[in-house]
């Protein structure tokens, strides 16, 4: 068995694709964090026919394979006449996905602190809104943050999926460049260790967030499970 | 795409569940990996050898860290490489597998740290040996309290069964393919269908586990904070 690397060359392509996998990732997180919000807000305040509006749509992006989701977007959208580009539609559906997941654990977060807490900014005369805006939503975005970090890498991982929509990130790069060298085992290696270099720098940078932002005594109200 | 569409897909059904059969048994093959690895990889890490912890350790951090689909080709294109003439079938089962028991060994090693560790004192003060404190008092507990977590990753691990699609396997995503390139307009509704096909399995292997877990619990034995931090997918 003998093992040909062919780094100097592979390198530029493969890190160009990093970048777009990056990106990606970056992109769909954002649009995660917005609409899960808008989710959990939904879920927890919302009026029955928002409720359960919200509750199909995240225990559909929760309950499907995101390829299916992708595909979706990428070969289902164009049939009904919206056809978007490869990265654009990456992104979107990548996008939609996370949201469902972070709207439960934006809901988990706000649901775990006293509840006390709404109940005293009301009688002080604030409204909802701004109850949610100065209290309850700085807590709990400092309590989302272990799961949310967990989803991050999560979907650093999964973006890889974008590859099938023909977006060069670095599953792409690295796909193109093994077709053209047959050296498949080799070029994946690669990306592996590129993948896994990025999730190492991304856990250290949260962990440090965590920590940063940790106010000793102020944890979680109940211990939720993962 | 209309109702001429639907009806297509609908005459179609028994095709898309006999190849959703195959992801079922990419599944089936897969989950007993990861779970006896899973299991292996976790108790090395709370009573092994420091050496042999580390190692497991390794393990788990490479199988969680790399995504699943370049695991996927590593191992189809890979083994072969090594030597190892495998289906593209066995390529996929192992790799997932392998994956999984990344996963589950974080969550049962969770499980079996959530065990009150007098217990493992109290049964070897009776005379137990370590190992049968830890496969007969231990165990048991853990894996009873990983059920919860165990179920997510259960979800998880069915839906991305559909990831064997990247090297060739003969599964749903493979055959929904076929259904779309011969009628574009229909791609929404065929990949419709396929998401409810899968919705309907994780929401019953849910509802599955969810009733093991009632009927398993012991009043005043739930551990809080049991089960690994691997986000429910």
């Amino acid at each position: 068995m003998d093992l040909q690397f062919d780094l100097v060359n592979w390198m530029p392509q493969l890190l160009q694709g990093l970048v777009v996998t990056i990106e990606i990732t970056v992109l769909c997180i954002a649009m995660g964090i917005v609409i899960g919000l808008g989710l959990a807000m939904a879920r927890l305040y919302g009026y029955r026919p928002i409720y359960w509006l919200a509750t199909v749509y995240i225990s559909f992006f929760r309950g499907t394979p995101i390829l299916v989701q992708l595909f979706l977007v990428y070969y289902g959208l164009p049939s009904l006449g919206l056809k978007l580009a490869p990265f654009v539609a990456g992104v979107l559906a990548l996008g939609l996905n996370t949201s469902a997941y972070q709207a439960e654990y934006f809901r988990g977060a706000i649901q775990s602190l006293p509840s006390g807490q709404m109940l005293a900014a009301r009688s002080i005369g604030m409204s909802r809104f701004e109850a949610l805006r100065s209290i309850v939503l700085p807590q709990a975005l400092r309590l989302v943050i272990p799961p949310w970090s967990n989803e991050l890498i999560l979907m650093l991982k999964y973006s890889s999926i974008v590859f099938f929509a023909t977006v060069t990130d670095l599953m792409g790069a690295g796909r193109i460049i093994a077709s053209d060298t047959f050296r498949y085992f080799e070029v994946f290696i690669v990306v592996a260790l590129l993948y896994l270099a990025i999730v190492l720098v991304l856990s250290w940078g949260l962990r440090r967030l965590e920590t940063h932002i940790r106010v000793p005594g102020l944890g979680r109200a109940s211990e939720g499970s993962g | 795409m209309g109702p001429d569409g639907a009806g297509l897909i609908l005459s179609q059904f028994p095709e898309f569940l006999g190849a959703t059969l195959v992801n079922l048994r990419v599944f089936a093959a897969l989950i007993p990996i990861g779970f006896a690895v899973g299991i292996g990889v976790a108790l090395a890490q709370v009573y092994g050898h420091p050496v042999v912890a580390a190692i497991a350790s390794a393990w788990e951090w490479f199988f969680r860290g790399v995504p699943a689909l370049v695991l996927l080709f590593l191992f189809f294109y890979g083994l072969g490489r090594f030597g190892l003439d495998v289906s593209a079938f066995m390529a996929g089962a192992l790799a997932m597998g392998f994956r999984s028991s990344g996963y589950q060994s974080q969550i049962f090693r969770g499980a079996i740290q959530a065990v009150p560790a007098g217990q493992v004192t109290a049964a070897r003060s009776m005379g137990m040996s370590r190992v049968q404190a830890v496969f007969t008092v231990v165990l048991p507990q853990a894996l009873r309290l990983a059920i919860p977590s165990w179920s997510n990753e259960f979800s998880s691990v069915l839906k991305d069964t559909t990831l064997v699609y990247a090297i060739g396997i003969n599964e749903v995503m493979r055959y929904a393919r076929t259904v779309y390139v011969s009628h574009a307009e229909l791609a929404m509704i065929t990949f419709l269908a396929v998401a409810l096909i899968f919705w309907v399995l994780t929401t019953l292997g849910n509802a599955g586990l969810h009733v093991l877990e009632r009927r398993l619990a012991v009043p005043g034995f739930e551990v809080r904070g049991a089960g690994g931090a691997r986000a429910d997918r």
